[in-house]
């Protein structure tokens, strides 16, 4: 079974405690009303979908319960580092990993 | 009323109809009836509970009360169930105005003591943790799963689990516990 390092918990935990959330450090737009259409629809609809190192968010539901951060290889699915909600996306070459 | 006998529907309770392992190396029973109440914010709120503030994954106890934190800013509450009443006031008033939030989830989940030499080799037949002694020692509590069931575990001593558990969930839980210790190597 995958373990994946729960950041809040700082330990390795079995992958069946988690969820995936979906791409990390999309941020809202600010002011919705004032949004054109298609950046509105680019927030909502589009995503990198990168081949090679993917931030995704993670939440340790059946554990602490916190979401957090997560760089993943999308060719070989090994998750390369966690870090909490918040913090930026660490600098690490696909190569190093 | 009449003196004519009135029919009654009693509701017995998750575990009225499913036997519970008992032997010398495996046993399962009930835990007393418990209040339970899921603390949200600084984990210093704690000690108006009672108990000092746990570390994370650590419990806590002080007397017959005790407090698991299972993340950051969220810690479970145990204390015997005539005392809920009594938690709510004590509570409400010695924590901080609006920093945390206090739910009673009494009624939510019920506690199974899982004890016996084979308790923790029985438990790891669905919990996918690793739940040697150095790699869950005794005071440790977090919430995990149990197959498809999520669970709260707390080690209370090498052969002794605190496993609190959803009512509806508990037949299930201890139906695939049963099972774990009758394919057991060690029954």
């Amino acid at each position: 079974m995958l373990l994946i390092h729960c950041p809040y918990c700082e330990m390795d935990r079995p992958e069946l405690e988690f969820r995936y959330g979906g791409e990390a450090h999309i941020a809202r737009p600010a002011d919705p009303m004032a949004t054109s259409d298609e950046t509105w629809a680019e927030h909502l609809y589009f995503r990198s979908n990168p081949r090679g190192l993917h931030a995704e968010r993670w939440r340790h539901i059946s554990g602490c319960g916190r979401f957090f951060n997560c760089l993943r290889d999308t060719v070989s699915d090994r998750i390369v580092t966690t870090y909490k909600a918040g913090e930026a996306r660490p600098e690490i070459d696909r190569g190093a990993a | 009323m009449s003196d004519r006998s009135v029919a009654v529907a009693a509701r017995r309770g998750p575990l009225h109809a499913v036997s519970l392992p008992k032997g010398e190396t495996f046993a399962v029973t009930r835990a007393p009836d418990a209040a339970r109440f899921v603390l949200r914010g600084d984990p210093a709120g704690v000690a108006a509970f009672g108990p000092a503030a746990p570390g994370m994954l650590r419990a806590s106890e002080s007397g017959s009360r005790a407090a698991l934190r299972l993340g950051p800013d969220e810690i479970l509450l145990l204390a015997p169930g005539e005392d809920a009443e009594a938690i709510r006031g004590e509570l409400a008033a010695k924590l901080p105005a609006g920093a945390h939030s206090l739910v009673d989830v009494s009624h939510r989940q019920i506690g199974l003591v899982v004890e016996g030499r084979s308790a923790a080799l029985c438990l790891a037949a669905g919990c996918p943790l690793d739940l040697r002694p150095a790699a869950f020692p005794i005071g440790m509590a977090t919430r995990t799963i149990f197959l498809k069931a999520e669970i709260v575990l707390w080690r209370q001593a090498d052969d002794r689990f605190h496993v609190e558990v959803w009512r509806s969930f508990a037949p299930y839980l201890v139906g695939h516990l049963s099972d774990a210790h009758a394919g057991s190597s060690d029954p």
